[in-house]
């Protein structure tokens, strides 16, 4: 195993923790979902990364951090230093296309764009697509799914229910 | 466990805002297995969740404030009810669905306004808190509102026990209200959210043809730790295991 404290740079660390999928939507990886903030190599040769939080609930976050933390000592790292950053408020529009495109393949929406979201009541995007049939005319079960991030949609189509992920 | 009279302010009013979170979210947790219907549980759970999140970022930060090796566990299981900061309203009983969801129009309205002034707090972890609860209660508070639409503007007798509900939870409301902190630059002033959340609730009241309750009385003493005695039994049920098995992990 090569001494990571060492040789590794900035992009390299970043990219072994974007690259952890996560525990819930395995489908993504931290980088698709945005979440990975920051990482950086301190004097001492600890990693320290900034992990921000979907919701503030979010009950993924201990596997998250420590999937992470063995994922950048598999990669040589002595040292991880996990920091939760609350601020700025992570956002769906941090996705990655290459994360929508993935989730919409899973069978999951998608989300729309957040730039409306706050502020004012929860608005609905106008037409959430289904992802099994791509009919556009679905509805609205429930603003709650299996998830924090998720909401319970409905497809008129092929009547087939799917989870939609909010666009916060 | 000592008492919490000598915290300093910061510790204090994040402690206060944590605890209605918290027990809140215990209180909303007891609904589940028990809504209406299947969506019910699921929502209620969610939004349990979330201030359960927001109450351990809280009450965390309350114990690092207070410098006494106290975390967040410490502060949820191991103190008495005397010692609880929540207003008096997250507290009663969940009642029937109407109760619950007059509760969650009135507390997610009031919250919705606290948090969107706490965006820009002084203090770098309340505002950061804030920034992304603030996103989370906009769906806690369009989910009350349209429960309350929809049994206050149904039928005759789903507006009837919308109105009793209402009617119940109303006594409570004032004491959001009242001084919480005197952290100037930190702390939102209560009295400066009321004329949004008065203006919020009286429409969706209004659209939901249910009358403003004039209530004879109101709460008060929540935030200097006088409870109803409901806090006591929601506390055994809630610290009973942690207290059962000190220091228990898996």
């Amino acid at each position: 195993m090569n001494d990571l404290a060492t040789t590794a740079d900035r992009a390299t660390l970043l990219a072994v923790a974007r690259s952890v999928p996560d525990p819930e939507l395995p489908v993504l990886t931290l980088g698709d979902l945005g979440v990975i903030r920051d990482v950086r190599l301190t004097g001492d040769g600890t990693v320290e990364v900034d992990l921000t939080p979907t919701y503030t609930g979010c009950p993924a976050m201990a596997v998250i951090a420590d999937d992470v933390r063995g994922a950048l000592r598999r990669a040589g790292a002595a040292q991880v230093r996990i920091r939760t950053v609350l601020a700025p408020a992570w956002t769906t529009d941090w996705m990655s296309e290459t994360g929508r495109r993935k989730l919409r393949q899973y069978g999951i929406a998608p989300p729309g764009p957040a730039a409306h979201a706050a502020g004012g009541p929860v608005k609905l995007a106008l037409s959430v697509r289904c992802p099994q049939c791509g009919s556009p005319d679905t509805r609205e079960v429930s603003h709650f799914g299996s998830t924090p991030c998720k909401a319970l949609w409905t497809c008129r189509s092929c009547a087939e229910p799917f989870d939609s992920f909010k666009a916060i | 466990m000592s008492g919490i009279r000598t915290l300093p302010p910061l510790a204090a009013y994040s402690l206060a805002l944590g605890d209605d979170a918290l027990i809140l979210a215990q209180r909303l947790g007891e609904w589940v297995a028990h809504a209406p219907q299947i969506e019910e549980d699921v929502a209620l759970a969610n939004i349990a969740l979330d201030l359960l999140g927001q109450a351990r970022t809280l009450l965390g930060y309350a114990g690092a404030v207070e410098g006494a090796g106290r975390d967040e566990d410490d502060l949820a299981y191991l103190r008495d009810d005397r010692d609880f900061r929540n207003v008096q309203l997250v507290e009663i009983p969940n009642g029937d669905f109407a109760v619950t969801m007059a509760r969650q129009l009135v507390f997610s309205a009031y919250q919705y306004e606290l948090y969107t002034a706490l965006g820009s707090s002084g203090d770098a972890t309340l505002a950061g808190l804030a920034g992304k609860a603030v996103k989370e209660v906009a769906y806690h508070r369009d989910h009350a509102t349209q429960w309350v639409l929809r049994l206050g503007d149904g039928t005759e007798l789903s507006h009837v026990r919308m109105q009793a509900g209402l009617d119940q939870v109303w006594p409570y409301t004032e004491e959001l209200f009242d001084p919480a902190s005197q952290l100037r630059g930190v702390a939102a002033d209560p009295a400066t959210l009321r004329p949004a959340w008065d203006q919020y609730v009286t429409s969706v009241l209004s659209e939901a043809t249910l009358s403003k309750p004039e209530p004879r009385w109101r709460s008060r003493g929540g935030r200097d730790g006088l409870h109803t005695e409901h806090l006591g039994h929601l506390l055994a049920e809630m610290q009973h295991l942690h207290r059962s098995h000190p220091g228990a992990t898996w």
